[in-house]
């Protein structure tokens, strides 16, 4: 059903865990609808310096979890919010389509925390969200 | 590998294939055929496994027909009940935590005109004989209450069922799919009009399967065609697969009490170690009233797919309700109707045994479960809240 890809970030999973003095926190789902995640960053000039996540999900929400904080990591923010959940996706080497949900939720979570970063740093943008948000309501 | 999805469906004994063997080649021929050779062997081992299969439920051989499973036999009970006693009336009643095979049959007769009451379940999965006799009305031409649960193992009152139905002059049907081979079962002393039962669960080949039908009881035909089965269901008869059926419910019937014992063992021993060593979870179904096989957990913050997935890493193979192996938005009906909590229904655990299950596998299995759950909580943003006291 999953990619190696997929099974490896799901068996080994990349920056799980807490940031003690995170500057940026988001998280998305619900416990309703089996899936939470909550992203930690560390900002720095606008750099990604740190990113952790914990998550309540299914093998492909732990995966996009993973997944998205390595391809953030070491970024600018403005980089950070142009990754997709596509691109997730891609990155995995692909996602059964009943799980493409979980790549918008890794998506919604990286902004959900970059929007808390500007919300403590005073900065006024509005972020835009690319994925569909049908399944559930996902407060962002 | 550590088999502990019994109740999905079961691997066949070698004696069950040794048994189908000759149907396929030396007597292939057509049990409904007039000649003697090849038929004769497929008809005489027809009616062998007929009265077989009768024998294991406390049944007359006329009253057994042979079907493509346990969900041809709930379609056929409901559908041609309904359909041959339209004049007695319109009304159904089931429960909230049947298999999806009474219960999506019964979401069509509702779109025929049917009414169906769906009557819930206490917090153990169990059916009140007191909310069935309520739910009886003038119009009620059936009552379809599963034997035992597929999910949870919580075994019903059958026989009172049966009884108050008898009396109340309803037809009784249960789907016996889980129970049938795994607890004693007999038609007569529990009033029962009609019962599905499914190879593949106790140890028999997929794809066959049988409805009991009381001798008396009028029903419509589901599959029409040639006079098979007494004109009731056409299609050339399955005989390997028959054969195979009563060859495995012989055997799984056979020291019943004996192998009841030793997978109950196994059982109670698995959900006392789950229960005293991972904290934070809970038994789904009644503790005592379950079936021999079967264990049904929820492992509050964590969510069923990621510890399925984490247990087949390690060779376990066991079965969730939570919606992500469900392949729908909602976790498991059951789950549901049992009152959980959608966020404690999403991690669910379904571990059943068999007569093979070893007291090994039981040890090895906790032993690798423990460590899992322990994993997907230090992971969850729930379990954080929890140990952070903010839930
Ligand atoms: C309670 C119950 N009813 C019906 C069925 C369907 O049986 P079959 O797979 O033979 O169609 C199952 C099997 O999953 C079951 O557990």
């Amino acid at each position: 059903m999953y990619s190696d890809k997929v099974m490896d970030h799901f068996k080994n999973p990349r920056n799980v865990g807490e940031i003690e003095d995170a500057n940026a926190v988001g998280t998305v789902g619900n416990a309703k609808c089996g899936d939470i995640m909550k992203i930690y960053m560390k900002i720095e000039d606008d750099i990604i310096k740190d990113i952790k996540f914990k998550t309540f999900g299914c093998g492909a929400a732990v995966a996009t979890s993973s997944m998205a904080t390595e391809l953030v990591m070491g970024k600018t923010v403005d980089e950070a919010l142009t990754i997709t959940n596509k691109a997730v996706v891609e990155a995995l080497d692909g996602l059964p389509p009943a799980k493409l949900h979980c790549s918008v939720l890794a998506e919604e979570a990286i902004k959900a925390a970059i929007e808390d970063y500007y919300k403590k740093t005073g900065v006024e943008k509005k972020i835009e969200c690319s994925g569909d948000c049908a399944h559930c309501n996902h407060e962002h | 590998m550590v088999y502990l999805d019994n109740a999905a469906t079961t691997k066949m004994k070698d004696s069950v294939i040794q048994s189908m063997l000759p149907f396929f080649n030396d007597n292939f021929g057509n049990a409904s055929s007039t000649y003697t050779t090849p038929g004769q062997n497929s008809r005489s081992a027809l009616e062998n496994a007929r009265a077989e299969v009768a024998k294991a439920i406390g049944a007359e051989s006329t009253e057994i027909y042979f079907t493509s499973g346990g969900s041809e036999a709930d379609n056929w009970a409901i559908k041609g009940i309904c359909e041959k006693n339209k004049k007695k009336g319109n009304h159904i009643i089931t429960t909230t935590i049947e298999h999806h095979a009474i219960l999506h049959t019964c979401e069509y007769m509702e779109k025929q005109g049917y009414r169906v009451t769906y009557l819930p379940v206490d917090e153990f999965g169990m059916v009140s004989v007191k909310s069935v006799e309520e739910a009886i009305c003038e119009d009620t031409v059936m009552v379809s209450i599963m034997f035992a649960n597929n999910e949870i193992g919580t075994i019903n009152p059958i026989g009172e069922i049966g009884a108050l139905c008898r009396e109340k002059g309803v037809i009784f049907h249960t789907d016996a799919v889980q129970a049938t081979g795994a607890v004693p079962i007999n038609v007569k002393e529990m009033n029962i009009d009609l019962l599905s039962m499914s190879s593949h669960k106790f140890h028999g080949p997929k794809g066959v399967g049988a409805l009991y039908i009381r001798k008396g009881v009028q029903i419509e035909n589901l599959i029409h065609g040639g006079a098979q089965e007494k004109g009731k269901r056409a299609t050339t008869e399955n005989v390997a697969g028959i054969v195979g059926m009563a060859t495995a419910l012989k055997e799984a019937t056979e020291n019943m009490e004996e192998k009841t014992k030793k997978i109950t063992y196994l059982r109670d021993k698995l959900i006392n170690e789950v229960l005293s060593k991972v904290p934070y979870t809970r038994l789904n179904g009644h503790r005592e009233k379950r079936l021999p096989n079967n264990t049904s957990f929820c492992f509050k913050y964590i969510e069923g797919e990621s510890l399925l997935l984490s247990l087949d890493i390690e060779g376990f193979v066991v079965s969730s309700g939570s919606a992500c192996t469900s392949g729908s938005l909602d976790p498991s009906h059951v789950l549901l109707g049992i009152g959980l909590p959608h966020e404690t229904a999403h991690g669910s655990l379904r571990a059943t045994l068999s007569e093979f299950t070893t007291e090994e596998e039981i040890d090895s299995f906790v032993a690798a479960l423990i460590p899992i759950v322990q994993r997907l909580r230090d992971m969850s943003p729930l379990y954080e809240e929890l140990k952070k006291g903010m839930i």
